[in-house]
């Protein structure tokens, strides 16, 4: 619940603020701190559009903005969402229920309508419904809007009923006061790129929808967000982990296209030749991560991806890269599974095999970023670690994350851009490339060797020359070396945070795309008269040593994730906090819908496990 | 930055004392005593050493099988990777490091099965390398079970009354995947070898060379019938006869390969994916202009404000 005006159910929330004040427009200006708009129809209507138009608006007034959307996994058409919760405040989710709907067909109405909080307000369009087909209930106030006609009635022509998302669009810039200049430009950076007569349509339908007089409700404005120094850019996820990967100085690759990980693909191959480097679309998923293999066998900073089918495919060469000690990046854009299970949906149910997955002892590194600004630096913080550590490193991405636009501050290139380099300098006499009392260095094709004997890389267990070797107690030694880099690792990493309470009822820890919803769950909690804290982990193998220290100052400890509770009732990193820590305390809150987490949700469950 | 490397040249540089035999020399080989490999590997010592590439730009890589332990014979820089997927693992090498010399080795097994789709996909993207398939129509590594190329008939512990499957024909298969240098030759001719692997070796594209290798403890006599000295017919194609510009003619020649011909099949030129990539880069660089690599991206940013 964001926002209230005198026409509708008042809610008493600490954030939201009311005034109303006089405009120039007769209606009533109500004041308002943020909102949630759900945008439903068919995928074919444009409603991703005007719901990607409304985040980069935001993003351009230094307002917040998350945003959600449902893609049909059919090929073409069928039913869509596209879901934005702006705010002047601190966004943390997209928003359990939606101050406004907007339906463009009776379906759509159908469908959403009980996602409509109480006193909500309803737009639909009169082409596909009427008034005998709405429910009047919940003190919800249903505005009829012809759409359809009117959009055909501005742009005239032959476009039928195209360019009605538009026509939405200007509507919800009249209602909610949103600074059309702005958005006016937005839009027509994004159609100018195309036929002239496109952008004049798009602008006559949204100019028609701006006009239209939707009736006897009150306008609403959003307080100014606070204005901060640096340029705000908005963004998906996979947006930010590409442009991330290529800051960390990231040139090559190859990759095989699976949802939700193919737009990685598509940009990193678009966008490497301008920085001299190759992407390569690759046969499969295997032939995907072996071409990168041998990118980082030649010396290069290099990436593959996919999502689980596809990081399934990769175990045995991920295998390969553990005991060959190479640097690799493998980001994972988990979506539900098993198999191809729930393509467009979010799920965070690879972490095991993140971890485990391959055979033998296969030590790695994995990372989660936790909102889409982070997706930007968790790809700066994976290569880093590959490069240091040389060793693979899984970035666990989610489909909540890929797709969701956020807006948030432009990363500081000054600072953060690191130029790629391949290190072929003479190696001198006596080089190991398998050293037992320190890191790998591999000394790439092209380097010369002072000594005269050149290096094997290999997957067969080794001495320190590379040579294949059986013994058992090479075998012991090797498998500790590789291990020990994690050891080192966690005894590195920062213990996280805490937000909310240092100490007390209950801390509630979750990794991934959750890091919103648990956080601003903890804030519920903590309304409510609880001593909550949220602890959200970046690094999940290995994790930071020391965090039972932060467990014990709490009497429950609850893992908030998006997967099964399994066999003995735990989720994946409630499992392996239990099993690392033995702490029995360790509880989870775990669901398997395919959507994101719900703020009741999180609140229910973990007040559960604290009355049990 | 690999777009500052000068391509591999194709001319070798001349300087004799510099790369020996000895130079290129590693571990002892773990084959066994007989093995066909032998063979390939003293040959493929004498072509480097004619060529004379600078050593530390020559790189060996290998999946699994007996001919895939190569690279721990051979003083270079080397990779022995997984089962089946050297292929792609070199095309990696190559298109990010177009100053080095990516030579490949590996079996039937590797090549023609588990292996199979990576060659058809390196093939027609014509990714310059050179891949020696050291084809022995068995698996010896583990000892004796049926491979793609063995003929139908032949017992082995996955097939003890005789192989019932189709084999693979090496010639037609490689025909068909687009390569643009297609050569067949056999380990115990050692000449022909040889100017086999140097045509190979210079053509600029993928080149692939079927080499019958024979397996002396588990398919001996494989390769009789093309060995003058076990009572076998030696032909070479002749090639005032053979156009190897004509992928038909080429079909026609692969018709029969018990024991068939021998010497280059098919050879043409295809601008390679490292050249039409470098392409991509080189016009996409300069509608760019004269920008830093971190302004491009600083561009991108304000393009998301």
């Amino acid at each position: 619940m964001t926002f209230q005006s005198p026409n509708l159910n008042r809610a008493n929330h600490p954030i939201m603020s009311t005034a109303t004040a006089a405009t120039p427009s007769s209606s009533p200006t109500t004041t308002l701190r943020n909102a949630v708009i759900r945008l439903a129809g068919n995928s074919q209507d444009g409603i991703q559009s005007i719901g990607g138009f409304l985040a980069r608006l935001a993003g351009r007034t230094a307002q917040e903005v998350m945003t959600y959307m449902t893609i049909p996994s059919t090929i073409s058409g069928g039913p869509s969402i596209f879901q934005v919760h702006l705010g002047s405040g601190e966004v943390l989710h997209e928003g359990d229920e939606a101050d406004v709907l907007v339906a463009f067909y009776k379906h759509s109405y159908e469908s959403h309508i009980s996602a409509l909080r109480d006193g909500g307000i309803c737009f639909y369009d009169t082409a596909d419904m009427g008034p005998e087909d709405v429910k009047h209930e919940r003190g919800i106030v249903h505005i009829s809007v012809p759409f359809t006609s009117a959009t055909v009635e501005a742009v005239g022509g032959s476009t039928r009923d195209r360019g009605k998302n538009m026509f939405v669009l200007g509507m919800v810039t009249a209602v909610f006061n949103l600074d059309k200049e702005k958005l006016v430009g937005i839009v027509s950076r994004q159609f100018g790129k195309k036929d002239e007569s496109v952008l004049r349509n798009a602008l006559l339908a949204f100019d028609a929808g701006f006009a239209y007089q939707v009736g006897d409700i009150e306008k609403f404005a959003f307080v100014p967000g606070e204005a901060t120094s640096g340029h705000r850019i908005s963004a998906d996820g996979n947006q930010m982990l590409t442009m991330g990967l290529i800051a960390a100085g990231v040139r090559y690759g190859a990759a095989y296209p699976i949802t939700p990980w193919s737009s990685i693909l598509e940009t990193l191959r678009v966008e490497l030749p301008k920085y001299g480097g190759i992407y390569v679309q690759a046969e499969d998923e295997l032939a995907a991560v072996s071409m990168t293999i041998g990118a980082a066998f030649a010396g290069h900073l290099a990436i593959t991806g996919s999502s689980g089918p596809g990081l399934s495919l990769k175990m045995e060469a991920l295998g390969y890269a553990s005991m060959a000690e190479l640097p690799l990046i493998c980001v994972n854009v988990q979506r539900g599974g098993p198999s191809t299970g729930l393509p467009t949906s979010v799920e965070q149910s690879d972490l095991m095999q993140a971890i485990y997955g391959s055979h033998g002892d296969t030590p790695r590194i994995v990372v989660a970023p936790q909102d889409v600004e982070d997706c930007f630096y968790i790809a700066l913080e994976a290569c880093k670690l590959a490069k240091k550590y040389s060793c693979p490193v899984i970035i666990l991405s989610d489909q909540a994350l890929s797709s969701r636009i956020e807006a948030f501050e432009e990363p500081d290139l000054d600072k953060h851009w690191v130029e790629p380099e391949l290190d072929l300098s003479t190696r001198p006499e006596g080089f190991k490339p398998y050293p037992l009392d320190s890191i790998t260095r591999h000394a790439p094709p092209g380097s010369k060797m002072a000594g005269g004997k050149y290096p094997v890389s290999t997957g067969l267990e080794h001495d320190e020359m590379g040579h294949p070797s059986g013994s058992p107690k090479m075998h012991t030694l090797m498998t500790a070396k590789r291990r020990n880099k994690l050891v080192q690792l966690a005894k590195e990493l920062p213990l996280p945070e805490i937000h909310g309470d240092q100490t007390g009822d209950v801390l509630v820890i979750g990794w991934g795309s959750t890091y919103g919803p648990i956080k601003e769950s903890v804030d519920r909690l903590r309304l409510e008269g609880h001593k909550a804290g949220a602890l959200h982990l970046r690094h999940l193998h290995p994790m930071p040593d020391g965090l039972d220290g932060l467990f014990k100052k709490f009497k429950h400890v609850v893992c908030v994730e998006m997967n099964d509770s399994g066999l003995y009732g735990y989720g994946q990193l409630a499992t392996l906090l239990r099993a690392s820590l033995a702490d029995p305390r360790i509880k989870s809150v775990c669901k398997t819908d395919g959507l994101a987490f719900r703020i009741r949700e999180i609140v229910t469950g973990v007040e559960k496990i604290m009355t049990a | 930055m690999s777009t500052a490397i000068a391509p591999a040249s194709a001319a070798p540089l001349v300087d004799p004392n510099k790369l020996t035999k000895k130079a290129l020399t590693a571990d002892h080989p773990t084959w066994c005593p007989g093995c066909g490999d032998f063979a390939v590997l003293n040959i493929f010592y004498r072509v480097l050493e004619k060529l004379q590439y600078p050593h530390e730009n020559i790189v060996c890589v290998a999946g699994i099988g007996c001919s895939s332990r190569f690279p721990y014979f051979m003083n270079t820089h080397g990779i022995h990777f997984i089962h089946g997927r050297a292929l792609p693992l070199a095309t990696g090498i190559s298109l990010s490091r177009p100053d080095v010399h990516v030579f490949v080795f590996g079996g039937d097994g590797d090549g023609f099965s588990i292996g199979g789709n990576h060659l058809n996909h390196a093939a027609r993207k014509n990714i310059k390398l050179t891949y020696v398939i050291m084809d022995n129509f068995v698996y010896g590594l583990t000892k004796k079970q049926t491979s793609p190329t063995s003929p139908i008939g032949f017992k082995s512990k996955t097939d003890p009354t005789g192989s019932i499957d189709r084999p693979i024909n090496p010639m037609k298969q490689l025909l068909a995947s687009g390569a643009t240098f297609i050569a067949r030759t056999h380990a115990a001719q050692v000449k022909h070898m040889e100017e086999v692997f140097t045509r190979a070796i210079l053509h600029d594209g993928f080149s692939v060379v079927e080499c019958l290798s024979e397996c002396v403890m588990f398919y001996a006599g494989a390769f009789d019938d093309s060995w003058p000295k076990k009572g076998g017919t030696w032909e070479t194609i002749d090639e005032t006869q053979h156009d190897v510009t004509d992928d038909q003619a080429a079909f026609k020649l692969a018709e029969n390969l018990a024991p068939g011909k021998f010497g280059v099949y098919y050879q043409v030129n295809r601008p390679t994916k490292n050249a039409l990539e470098q392409k991509w880069i080189d016009d996409t660089r300069s509608k760019l202009g004269d920008v830093s690599q971190k302004d491009i991206l600083k561009k991108r940013f304000e393009a998301m404000r």
